[in-house]
């Protein structure tokens, strides 16, 4: 077999006159939501993907990769049938992506244990992969669900915010979320609704409850399309401006193009923010925004992350991932500029990293977007890593 | 009690968006004997004409209301080109018709609209709130599809009851071939019932887009629901349609205000918010099923 490809490949080589010395492309393989009312994701990290292999010259470790994009439809069936066509089919070195938790524990196996090949989410981040789903397979460039909300309820907590009202999408992050600001805000919950995800996207049940309950502050997790219309109907409600509104994912550069003014103000937790002040994060942001127009969102950052992430091995090794123990090890280092800033594994393959909270705001040319207010939580570790039997 | 009224004015407006779309629905079955399932492309298509006509008109209200001729229109050449082959054919053969318009449009959206879906936003003067009593709040918005439902459906009560063509309807309705026979165009007649029905089907639409989001496929779901509602309500009878659709509109919000924290009480909270919209959706099967065992053709339906 291996002759036969060197055979095959001495063959294209002399036939379309290349440098004899012919290196195997690597190949990437990225999923996530292309089409649907969730597209805007995935185009956001389609962008972000982009803008890397813009950046590193379309070559890692002096080898020219290639980027093969599938579309989940933003159903977990069509996710893991898409993740083993880029496994069996176009035999990728590594796999990317992923925006939704249920997508990624549907697919992780097919890549990670049948396939054996390594997989980066770019935003998913289950606590069952956290803990003792873990996997050597698997890393992160984003954090573990339950991360960003504990952020943001420690920092309701150190507030002194009294109560709040708990709302999410029925599915594996949304779980996670709820029990994520549950560990760290310690105020009274005054109701908690998980709504049916993806379908419900009319709320005018569960706001009707807030208004009877009467809660300090509501906390939502309703991600892209979902948290443009959750906004929109507290807005018509009449609840903004009599209870204030937390959120993690709700309200970032992909949802404030239309949710504009009725964001102002609103604050939420995010590791990392458009402003974070290091160089690497500086120029994605102004190429990015110089490119399209608009402001990146954290699910471009996370994707441009995992791209450097699998370039920073690729450097190391040379170019060739054959191998996947020396691929593994080099990822492992964490070896690169996040545009986060740097942050270290820990031993479930998840980042030790920082967490801020944010507001909602309008640029100096009338833009919305959010900036950094506050650094909630400090080299701040997932709760399940204890779990993960790899050390 | 403020909040018991807010919660069954949303089970209202609810049942108001789901009465449009059946009447439509029932319409058609009741005076044509046509199964159509893609009466939910047409629902997705007004709303998608509405978002592209209040693109270029930078008006909501205008927006819509060129809206209503254009999904008439629309109606009209489906009922031309496709829906008139389908009569004297089996209800089977009008199910895989219908299921592969239901492909068609939503691959025409796909083609002209893209993929990814758009949203239409509140318009600005309906965007607040109103006193509906004083010191109870309701979404102006919402206030304001209760309004339009309710409109429409003294509206056409009064074409179906007091006017010619209602009566027209009505007969056809209980006998269609005795209407035929009596010299009346029935061609016609029924053209005008399907463009009537696909109005009806796209103010739903359009009026449900702020409150959700256009996308391919939006209609799909709800249809279901309202093949439901003209079960429950008597093929082709309005009222019927009516009464079934604010039936279910009220148990839709009884599962969702009022089960989860029911279930709470014995159960885990994720598990309860997973429960209670599933027996909510249990509860309107039970409450047709109820419906068909004590009247067999439904609530208003014509004896046989």
């Amino acid at each position: 077999m291996k002759i036969r490809l060197f055979g095959t490949a001495t063959i294209a080589a002399l036939a379309f006159g290349l440098p004899a010395v012919a290196q195997t492309p690597i190949k990437i393989g990225f999923v996530s939501t292309f089409s649907g009312p969730q597209a805007a994701i995935g185009e956001d990290m389609r962008r972000s993907v982009e803008l890397a292999k813009e950046h590193l010259g379309g070559k890692m470790g002096g080898v020219p990769f290639e980027i093969i994009y599938e579309d989940d439809q933003f159903k977990p069936d069509v996710g893991k049938a898409r993740s083993e066509k880029l496994v069996q089919q176009d035999k990728v070195n590594v796999i990317a992506g992923y925006i939704w938790s249920n997508v990624l524990l549907a697919s992780l196996k097919s890549v990670t244990d049948e396939g054996d090949t390594i997989l980066i989410s770019s935003n998913a981040g289950p606590s069952q992969i956290a803990g003792e789903l873990c996997n050597k397979h698997f890393f992160s460039t984003s954090w573990n669900n339950d991360q960003t909300p504990m952020a943001m309820g420690q920092y309701l907590q150190e507030k002194g915010v009294k109560s709040l009202y708990l709302m999410a999408g029925n599915y594996a992050a949304g779980k996670d979320m709820l029990a994520g600001v549950k560990r760290t805000f310690k105020g009274e919950i005054k109701g908690e609704d998980l709504t049916k995800w993806p379908d419900q996207l009319d709320f005018s049940a569960e706001l009707a409850k807030i208004r009877a309950a009467k809660p300090d502050g509501i906390f939502i997790f309703y991600p892209g399309a979902h948290g443009v219309q959750f906004l929109q109907q507290y807005v018509q409600a009449g609840l903004k401006g009599q209870i204030p509104l937390y959120q993690v994912f709700s309200i970032d550069a992909i949802t404030l193009p239309q949710q504009k003014e009725l964001a102002l103000g609103t604050l939420g937790a995010q590791e990392w923010v458009n402003d974070l002040p290091n160089d690497a994060n500086k120029k994605y942001v102004a190429d990015f925004k110089k490119k399209h127009g608009v402001y990146p969102s954290y699910y471009g950052a996370q994707s441009y992350d995992s791209i450097m992430l699998i370039a920073s091995a690729a450097e190391a090794l040379k170019g060739d991932l054959s191998n996947k123990d020396k691929v593994r090890a080099e990822m492992k280092k964490a070896n690169f500029k996040s545009l986060r800033g740097d942050f270290k594994y820990n031993t479930n393959q998840f980042p030790i990293q920082n967490f801020y909270i944010q507001e909602a705001v309008k640029d100096p040319e009338g833009m919305m977007t959010v900036k950094t207010i506050a650094t909630a939580v400090k080299d701040g570790r997932d709760p399940y890593y204890e779990k993960c039997p790899m050390k | 009690m403020d909040y018991l009224l807010l919660q069954m004015l949303n089970g209202v407006q609810l049942g108001l968006l789901m009465f449009l779309l059946a009447a439509g629905l029932t319409l058609t079955f009741g005076i044509m004997d046509l199964v159509n399932l893609a009466h939910g492309s047409l629902y997705m298509m007004g709303a998608y004409i509405a978002w592209t006509l209040i693109g270029w008109t930078d008006s909501f209200v205008l927006g819509a209301l060129l809206a209503l001729p254009a999904t008439f229109l629309l109606g009209i050449v489906v009922e031309a080109v496709v829906m008139r082959r389908l009569y004297v054919r089996d209800h089977l053969e009008q199910v895989l018709a219908t299921f592969g318009l239901i492909l068609f449009f939503n691959e025409l959206v796909r083609v002209i609209w893209g993929p990814a879906g758009k949203s239409i936003a509140v318009p600005a003067f309906l965007n607040r709130t109103v006193e509906i009593l004083p010191g109870v709040p309701y979404p102006a918005y919402r206030f304001a599809i209760i309004v339009v439902g309710a409109v429409v459906a003294v509206l056409l009560a009064w074409l179906v009851a007091r006017t010619r063509i209602g009566m027209l309807i009505r007969a056809g309705a209980s006998n269609r071939r005795m209407i035929g026979a009596l010299g009346i165009n029935i061609e016609l007649l029924f053209s005008l019932v399907f463009g009537l029905g696909a109005v009806f089907a796209g103010l739903a639409g359009l009026m449900a887009a702020p409150l959700t989001s256009v996308k391919i496929g939006m209609g799909d779901d709800i249809l279901i629901l309202a093949f439901v509602i003209i079960v429950i309500g008597g093929i082709g009878s309005i009222k019927g349609a009516f009464v079934a659709a604010m039936v279910v509109g009220q148990i839709d919000i009884v599962g969702r205000a009022f089960l989860p924290d029911l279930l709470k009480t014995f159960l885990s909270a994720s598990a309860a918010s997973s429960a209670a919209p599933a027996i909510s959706q249990v509860l309107i099967y039970v409450v047709m099923a109820g419906v068909l065992v004590w009247r067999p053709t439904g609530l208003f339906g014509q004896r046989t």
